[in-house]
């Protein structure tokens, strides 16, 4: 089946929120469908809950994330030479090393590669670095049919949408969704939503993709330096029916992903499934470390913003991340917002940490996203300060100008206000009097407090009052 | 030993319950507390929402008013987390230094400092502790359930020696409410969101009161439950352990 399917034109709909529509206003339309957000919260709740019983499991797991933090630490103050090592060692394997600086560059490498294969389509596994990069979107305008093989991937992909989440990128669909995304493109019967069935419909039509695709595209979780090899985690195996079947193998890669030995890839390995979904370990971890007979293998190793970010004192530490996606699922607003809320590749926590410095305006309401509860932090496979980050991103969005006019003058106002023990007494009382006598004022459809909260009962007299009155002042 | 008593500007101006008794509290605790009458706000409005560089005055302020004391107490985890975290006054940092050292929410004072182990209170009531963020995460004063690590709680354990009360079990132990200061109004429907799902988390499990260490959150949770019609109320936890509200 599914020969003939023509869904193949690739254009994502843009992220949303390109056209300036906040995190704020796509969480607004989100949470319209009450119902929808209590299901998406609890679906992900529960991939928390496993998360826990899986670490829990492991007594020694504080000390499994000091260690891989250490690792990951050690990586970035030596970035320079863990990535030459890494290329001397890949290229004497028979690997072709590219460096990208940009996602222009990369994506310029992939279509060389497959123009001068002189193909016109191509297999992809999960790779969430070409959707930073918006490779889809650039190779179909350049007329070359890609297949996004991870079942969530090809979902996302049919429904013409960017993945919600990293590593459950159609996490926001339910599954009638995709019953019927599947009938509408795959020729299944309408009204089945029976997971068993669309599972295996989608193996079936992902299976003839693997068997006609000369070039395939894959993601690297670990780049080890002391071997050169580079694995990638897969659930579905799809990484390697991409690769194995493939004349032409090409990994892409962040600069970030190195680790410095095959040793540590035991540390990493233990935390990143546990993090993600609460698994022990991923059904696959492919080691790739060099080309079979007659096959091509390219590793394109792209900064895109990466080494501004290192720079970025404060910030550098973001670059530990390991894509695990757990700060997502334990996330409060992500669960009551969704993925595309935060419209960008990378969602969540993290992603509003690191979307910042690919583009400070665009992404200036993303570190605001937050209550900056910290559950994100402690639950860092790498112990990223992800909330800390979110605090000093929101200062230096103000610094550079990117605060709303509105938010600028209030915020002065209240400075110079709380400033002042005179000012802030009459401020309060004031305030306390209209809430009293004229309750309009505050209680109309202007207060975004008063919308779906009533307004505190504003008492007779403050504690400074009460205090004045009943102590004797110091 | 003299406290200095913080007592932050929302809850100076809308629960005077809750700073009163902390007050009453402290002193039958055998403290010498002192209130400084010209105290405003810590500065973490501006602050968390990135105007840090506009806190100079709050700073100043606060540095002037409670330098001076032994130790500094205030009955909200997130106003102490801020000074904690991020005071600062070039012209003296010694002192913004000492201030962050030595202030203390509430209940990290009584079981740290005051090392209190029992209290003279009753509270037979059905109550649900709601464990306020940055309290919890950001000043550990209980257990974080991310954390592979023994179970303690400061909030918990002075409870405990209330006379009757029943302390209920959540779904969800420790779930941001969303309040989070000014998310509550810049991101109205996922603040709300998250407040009818905490509220409704202690609904289940029979809560009469709910209870904290942040009036901040409780303040958030009350608008939603008065909005409701429901009959459940809010309490800071310094108006349990002082034996219960309105007792001035």
């Amino acid at each position: 089946m599914s020969q003939n399917i023509t869904t193949h034109t690739d254009k994502k709909l843009p992220l949303q929120g390109a056209g300036g529509a906040d995190h704020a206003a796509l969480a607004d339309i989100f949470n319209k469908d009450e119902d929808r957000v209590n299901w998406h919260d609890e679906t992900l709740w529960w991939i928390r809950a496993k998360r826990d019983l899986s670490v829990h499991k492991i007594p020694e797991w504080e000390a499994l994330r000091d260690t891989a933090s250490a690792i990951k630490n050690n990586v970035l103050s030596n970035l320079n030479s863990y990535l030459q090592q890494f290329e001397a060692n890949a290229q004497a394997n028979g690997i072709v090393i590219h460096w990208a600086a940009d996602g222009a560059e990369h994506n310029a490498i992939v279509h060389s590669l497959i123009k001068k294969h002189n193909v016109t389509r191509m297999v992809k596994s999960k790779s969430m670095l070409t959707e930073e990069l918006h490779l889809n979107e650039y190779l179909a305008e350049n007329g070359i049919d890609v297949i996004d093989s991870d079942l969530g991937e090809r979902i996302v992909q049919l429904a013409k949408e960017p993945p919600s989440h990293i590593v459950l990128p159609c996490i926001h669909k339910k599954k009638e969704e995709i019953g019927e995304l599947f009938h509408q493109f795959l020729g299944t019967p309408a009204g089945n939503a029976d997971p068993q069935f669309l599972t295996e419909t989608a193996r079936h039509h992902l299976r003839e993709t693997f068997l006609s695709r000369k070039v395939a595209l894959t993601g690297v979780n670990f780049a080890i330096a002391e071997t050169g090899e580079f694995v990638v985690c897969t659930n579905e195996g799809n990484a390697d029916m991409g690769a194995h079947l493939s004349d032409i193998h090409i990994a892409s890669m962040g600069i970030e992903k190195i680790i410095p030995e095959r040793k540590h890839l035991g540390v990493f390995l233990r935390l990143l499934t546990r993090s993600a979904t609460g698994q022990p370990i991923t059904t696959y971890s492919s080691h790739f470390s060099k080309p079979r007979d007659g096959q091509e293998m390219h590793i394109i190793i792209v900064d895109n913003g990466r080494t501004v970010q290192l720079g970025r004192e404060d910030f550098r530490n973001s670059l530990k991340c390991i894509r695990c996606g757990a700060c997502m699922n334990t996330c409060p607003v992500y669960r009551r917002s969704g993925g595309h809320s935060y419209h960008n590749a990378i969602s969540g926590p993290i992603g509003a940490i690191l979307a910042p410095n690919l583009d400070m305006e665009k992404y200036a309401d993303l570190p605001f996203a937050s209550t900056l509860c910290g559950s994100c932090s402690n639950v860092c496979p790498v112990k990223i300060d992800i909330h800390d980050q979110l605090y000093k991103w929101r200062q230096v969005i103000v610094q550079n100008g990117y605060a709303p006019t509105a938010k600028k003058l209030s915020m002065q106002a209240m400075a110079t206000t709380l400033a002042s023990p005179f000012a802030y007494h009459m401020a309060g009382k004031a305030g306390r009097l209209v809430m009293k006598y004229a309750p309009f004022a505050l209680n109309n459809k202007l207060n975004p407090w008063y919308k779906q909260r009533d307004m505190p009962k504003p008492p007779d007299e403050s504690f400074g009052e009460w205090y004045k009155k009943n102590r004797k002042a110091p | 030993m003299t406290v200095g008593l913080f007592i932050p500007c929302y809850v100076d101006q809308f629960y005077p319950g809750a700073a009163i008794a902390t007050l009453q509290l402290l002193e039958k605790l055998g403290v010498n507390v002192v209130y400084p009458a010209n105290q405003t706000c810590c500065g973490q409005p501006m602050a968390n929402s990135g105007f840090e560089h506009l806190t100079g005055g709050c700073n100043e302020l606060f540095i002037k008013n409670f330098a001076e004391f032994d130790y500094i107490v205030a009955p909200s985890g997130s106003c102490v987390l801020h000074i904690k975290h991020h005071i600062h006054d070039e012209k003296q940092p010694e002192k913004a230094a000492s201030v962050s050292h030595k202030i203390y929410e509430l209940t990290s004072f009584l079981t740290d400092v005051l090392k209190v182990t029992s209290l003279p209170a009753k509270f037979p009531h059905k109550v649900g502790m709601h464990q306020s963020c940055h309290g919890q995460r950001g000043l550990h004063l209980s257990q974080m359930t991310e954390l592979v690590a023994p179970y303690y709680s400061k909030p918990g354990s002075l409870l405990n020696m209330v006379e009757g009360i029943e302390l209920i079990e959540l779904n969800r132990a420790d779930e941001c409410c969303g309040f989070g200061g000014t998310f509550c109004v810049a991101e109205e429907a996922v603040s709300v969101k998250m407040g009818k799902d905490r509220v409704a988390d202690h609904l289940k499990h029979g809560a009469e009161y709910i209870t904290g260490v942040d009036m901040s959150c409780l303040m958030h949770m009350e608008g939603i439950l008065n909005r409701q019609g429901s009959k459940v109320k809010i309490l800071h936890i310094a108006e349990i352990l002082n034996g219960g509200p309105l007792n001035p």
